[in-house]
């Protein structure tokens, strides 16, 4: 104590300019920080990073050559719609509190076109550092590089055979009616699954679950393309998935220890989790592929990375190194399982296992968040291995929500978009090529 | 003069590159095809296996003088083969002129 005043007294006699003085005693009300700025603004960038080029060339590399420039158009015009859209009224939508009956289930739109947000204005939101936070605007960026990475996932579902308008309706209109709501439920402080004490760290249930329940709903409602045999269709540019991954998983340290809002212990904690389960699950995937297949693959280890990912996602905040390992070895383990065995079996044609790896490995991580939360990384949270039970609970409970809120909304944005659009190409457009029929381009050219 | 086409396996084509070599053959084009025939192969992609129709071969293309055919097609032959089903097969056609294009050199003076 004498010795904190002692530094005090030390710093206000050394420092000429008042500036430095006056921080010096506002550190105990919330500010914003430089050290926490800098490090979520780069946050940011990582996790844009993540849709374009990351998912953009993982599913790019995935599709036939015939298609790949349809789906990295996609993701790229999904990162400037969605970006409009978010600060048009997604934030206010997502974050805004409103008041009334409607409050817990969806903000107002008092943010809308950001107003009255001004540029030194104090993030209303942060984890563990209640006075270091970030300006209003970052968190704002922040959380819009999610809304939009959550409907680019969905295109793994409808690959090589949606048509360009449908696509573009039918995510614009579930980012504003599935997405919104769903992130507002779990991450606004009205929301009604945040006050239940639903822990979802970066986006397990709010943008995998989400998006991979509407892959799935997706992928069967508009059928299975023209040429799909009951069995994957081999990728066309496998050095393409591998770099989309690594992408991928570089940006996934943006999303994770971003999520922490500061640059704080919590935040290297998640670096640290998020990079294992990714570890891990991609080692698991390549065993399972010899002792199934005999052969390890590359796209094999780099789904099995991804769905790490996605699995550590809404731990990321709660767990540690040892649940960092359970996760990577679960998620890979049922992921193959569902990618390998069971779309063979019922037989829908989720084009690059949106659903499979995404869905599933975003339900298996918020379930096991619930068993594996520590107290030794944030006390007041802890899992069903330190006795909570109760925190599973909430955690079906988030899940099952999510999954049928996101599969009721997903039918009937579809609905909407096929009878008043349309959302299928046209048999010659998917057997010629999404790229040269929808955007008059081809990827491979043999012009020099 | 005669063209000979060969579709070989891809596991074969050092070997059938350096018998060519050995019977004089200094230069021939070569391309990657695919072949989608009744045949099957396995594929793995992403922990599904499957039977796939789509199989990987080599083509070799290689003009050479009446002279030298026999011994060509014989070092193709016996460097491509492994006596399983799909080793390959060659096509061999009359070639109605050739011209080198540096010293306007026709016909079998412009040949292996």
């Amino acid at each position: 104590m004498k010795k904190g005043i002692i530094a005090t007294i030390l710093l206000t006699a050394v420092s000429v300019l008042p500036a430095a003085a006056q921080e010096v005693v506002t550190k105990k009300v919330p500010h914003i920080d430089f050290g926490n700025t800098a490090w979520m603004i780069v946050a940011t960038a990582l996790v844009m990073f993540m849709t374009i080029p990351g998912l953009a060339f993982f599913y790019g590399g995935l599709v036939r050559r015939k298609n790949v420039l349809n789906i990295l158009m996609q993701c790229f015009i999904i990162m400037a719609m969605i970006s409009l859209e978010w600060v048009v009224v997604g934030y206010s939508m997502t974050f805004g509190t409103s008041t009334g009956f409607l409050a817990p289930y969806i903000g107002d739109f008092h943010w809308a076109f950001l107003n009255g947000i001004g540029i030194n204005d104090i993030s209303p939101y942060f984890v563990a550092q209640e006075n270091a936070r970030i300006p209003h605007l970052l968190f704002v960026m922040f959380q819009c590089m999610f809304a939009v990475i959550t409907p680019a996932l969905i295109i793994g579902a409808f690959a090589e055979r949606i048509n360009f308008k449908g696509f573009l309706a039918f995510s614009l209109l579930w980012s504003l009616f599935v997405y919104n709501p769903v992130a507002h439920w779990i991450w606004s402080s009205s929301g009604w699954l945040f006050k239940m004490g639903t822990l979802d760290f970066a986006g397990g249930i709010v943008v995998h679950i989400n998006a991979g329940i509407a892959a799935l709903i997706t992928a069967i409602m508009l059928g299975k393309r023209k040429d799909y045999r009951g069995h994957a269709i081999p990728p066309h540019n496998i050095p393409f998935v591998v770099m989309g991954a690594a992408f991928l998983w570089f940006g996934w340290y943006g999303f994770n220890a971003g999520s922490a809002l500061a640059a704080d212990g919590l935040s290297v904690n998640a670096f640290l989790v998020t990079h294992i389960a990714a570890a891990t699950a991609a080692i698991t995937w390549v065993v399972i592929d010899m002792l199934v297949d005999k052969k390890p693959t590359l796209v094999g280890i780099c789904t099995g990375a991804v769905a790490g990912l996605a699995a550590v996602t809404p731990a990321a905040g709660y767990i540690n190194l040892s649940g960092a390992i359970i996760i990577g070895v679960v998620v890979s383990v049922v992921c193959f399982y569902m990618v390998a065995f069971v779309k063979e079996r019922f037989g829908y044609d989720d084009s690059l296992d949106a659903f499979g790896v995404h869905g599933m490995g975003g339900i298996i991580g918020s379930i096991l968040t619930g068993v594996l939360a520590t107290p030794l990384i944030q006390a007041s949270y802890s899992g069903l291995l330190y006795g909570n039970v109760h925190q599973f609970n909430v955690q079906l409970i988030a899940v099952v929500t999510t999954v049928v809120y996101s599969a009721v909304m997903t039918i009937l944005i579809f609905k909407l978009v096929e009878k008043t659009i349309g959302i299928r190409a046209t048999k010659q457009e998917e057997s010629v090529g999404l790229d040269e029929t929808l955007h008059n381009e081809i990827a491979y050219t043999t012009i020099d | 003069m005669k063209k000979i086409e060969a579709i070989i396996r891809k596991s074969k084509f050092e070997e059938v590159k350096e018998a060519l070599h050995d019977a004089d053959i200094q230069w021939f084009s070569y391309w990657d095809i695919t072949g989608a025939g009744k045949e099957r192969e396995d594929m793995v992609v992403r922990g599904q296996v499957f039977e796939s129709s789509y199989i990987q071969r080599r083509m070799l293309s290689i003009v050479v003088r009446d002279q030298n055919l026999e011994k060509t097609i014989k070092a193709i032959m016996t460097a491509a083969w492994t006596g399983e089903l799909g080793d390959g097969k060659i096509f061999v056609s009359d070639i109605e002129e050739t011209y080198r294009i540096r010293n306007g050199q026709t016909g079998a003076d412009s040949l292996y």
